[in-house]
């Protein structure tokens, strides 16, 4: 039954077989995205014609490899922009959050605790388009009020940050909470009694004490806005990010620089994963 | 210990912003704007219209009964999927390769949703790669199209969110004491005893915290049914993007999302009732 048990030669062996295909069932469609980059031919199928990088550095005519892809490259930028600022600023915010939920104590705690929990059980798509309507009601309130009009309340680069932004930073305050929750007290009370201020405590000895978490979950937050799609869908103005940009191709018909633009993304954040494993390995 | 005052609002102001401009003001307006609309001469009123609309039309409440089911179905066989790939990392490989397993459990799901269905598409389209093998070696005489129907969209959404419940069950197992088990087998209780008696019932928060947030997953998917389902196989999703983007009805589209805002909370409420836990325990 379990390791330590005995167990008949068909049971060991019909799960294995029934693992080995679980994990072929996983990696199966990334594995055939990588290889069809490579191919030789105008689409993304068989048969194989050969080995080419010629939907990665091709410049044209007759094909147009990522490297001289406009379109793909500004929309790489543009995803790599986003996340970068989802990141900040979800990792400060999600940072006072778990403070303010662990360390301090004040009325309604448990309604504010519950709200901060809610963007995990809202649809994405839900929230991309409820942010939508707030955007433009304040949009149409500040015209009509004032006669100012600002980019943030249209569709746009930095209404997708926000959008990623509000639910991404639930994710971030719960890691840091659960490291926080770890935290020895003694350590910040000796510190206060040797004339520390309150915010330099903060500063030089919970902060470092929650770096490997803060960094953590990061790297988690940008990837989670990287690959957003569905409360990006509703928010995005003239410059798309690379999912949505790659979903219109893929609903109009494939190129193989589709698998390009895959095997890249693949190789990628398989690196940043490993990257982020490796350091929260080492921290333990 | 006495908290400065300063220290408290640093942490408090950034949350609160955060949770009443990004999360509670825009589904307020989600809610108000469910309940606008025009009347006769083009003046905006308070109106049950749209709501009238989804029950008056079968279209509409067809596709959300649809999706519910489907989701709930979805959430179902990912669950049988889960059980034995979680039991056989947790309790049957050697500890060596519980690392290596787990990693590679962990990567595909790094890689956006979009690159993982472009995957499926390439293999399973009529001229795709799995047509391809089965042509060669004799299984079928003409290619068949795979795409496009409810099993293959259910597959995919089993596929995409497979992760959410299989860490959470990997966690719960790995907690649950191999003597018991042993115990249990020196007994003679037979392999379905212990499963029944032993090994489900320990594993109840995790199937709990899984289910709640693979059922939620696969009911807000939209690049799943939109990419995989046929043209008959609507989203409650497509509807809300149906609703905003193409015919700009923003009333209905607000309906919409508040319905399936609706929907999944009863459910993941029901869940949590079923199963006396708290949202809180769920995401920590």
């Amino acid at each position: 039954m379990i390791r330590s048990l005995p167990r008949s030669k068909t049971y060991d062996w019909s799960f294995n077989l029934f693992i080995i295909l679980y994990f072929t069932f996983l990696f199966a469609p990334l594995l055939v995205t990588c290889v069809l980059a490579f191919n030789d031919s105008n689409f993304p199928s068989l048969p194989w014609h050969g080995f080419s990088l010629d939907w990665f550095i091709a410049d044209g005519p007759e094909r147009i490899g990522l490297f001289h892809d406009d379109q793909n490259l500004r929309s790489i930028v543009t995803s790599f922009q986003t996340a970068f600022f989802v990141a900040i600023l979800s990792v400060i915010v999600g940072t006072c959050a778990s403070f303010l939920f662990e360390k301090e104590e004040f009325r309604f705690k448990g309604v504010l605790y519950f709200l901060m929990l809610a963007p995990l059980v809202i649809p994405g798509v839900i929230l991309g388009i409820s942010l939508l309507l707030a955007a433009n009601t304040a949009g149409t309130f500040f015209d009509e009020t004032f006669g100012l009009d600002f980019d943030l309340f249209r569709p746009s680069f930095w209404l997708v940050v926000l959008g990623q932004f509000s639910f991404i930073s639930t994710f971030v305050t719960l890691v840091v909470s659960a490291r926080l929750r770890k935290f020895d007290h003694s350590l910040e009370e000796a510190a206060l009694n040797l004339g520390a201020t309150q915010l330099g405590v903060v500063w030089h000895i919970t902060l470092k004490f929650l770096r490997p978490a803060i960094i953590g979950a990061g790297a988690v937050a940008f990837l989670m806005s990287f690959e957003n799609f569905n409360t990006t869908l509703f928010l995005v103005g003239s410059k798309p990010t690379l999912p949505i940009n790659l979903y219109l191709q893929v609903r109009d018909g494939s190129t193989p620089v589709i698998n390009a633009v895959s095997f890249m993304l693949i190789v990628g954040t398989s690196l940043m994963a490993l990257v982020n494993l490796y350091f929260t390995k080492k921290e333990e | 210990m006495s908290r400065s005052r300063l220290a408290f609002w640093i942490f408090f102001a950034p949350v609160i912003m955060w949770l009443l401009l990004l999360i509670v003001l825009p589904h307020l307006d989600l809610l108000t704007m469910s309940f606008r609309g025009e009347n006769d001469y083009g003046d905006p009123i308070w109106t049950l219209q749209n709501y009238k609309n989804f029950f008056t039309e079968p279209v509409y409440w067809l596709t959300f009964v649809r999706t519910a089911l489907y989701a709930i179905i979805t959430t179902f066989i990912t669950f049988l999927l889960a059980m034995p790939v979680s039991f056989y990392i947790a309790k049957l490989a050697r500890a060596r390769a519980q690392g290596a397993l787990m990693i590679m459990l962990l990567l595909p799901f790094w890689v956006s949703e979009l690159v993982r269905i472009y995957g499926w598409m390439i293999l399973l389209r009529e001229s795709g790669v799995l047509n391809f093998f089965m042509l060669k070696l004799g299984i079928i005489d003409t290619p068949i199209e795979m795409l496009y129907n409810d099993a293959t969209m259910i597959m995919g959404l089993v596929y995409t969110s497979m992760l959410f419940m299989v860490v959470p069950l990997v966690s719960v197992m790995e907690s649950l004491d191999d003597s018991l088990i042993e115990a249990a087998h020196d007994l003679g209780a037979g392999h379905l005893t212990i499963w029944r008696t032993i090994i489900l019932p320990h594993c109840k928060p995790g199937i709990t915290s899984g289910s709640i947030v693979v059922f939620m997953l696969a009911l807000g998917n939209y690049l799943t049914p939109n990419l995989m389902g046929g043209k008959n196989s609507l989203w409650f999703t497509e509807q809300i993007y149906n609703q905003f983007i193409a015919s700009f009805n923003w009333n209905q589209g607000s309906a919409f999302g508040f319905l399936l805002l609706l929907l999944s909370s009863l459910i993941i409420w029901l869940g949590l009732k079923l199963t006396r836990q708290k949202l809180g325990e769920v995401a920590s």
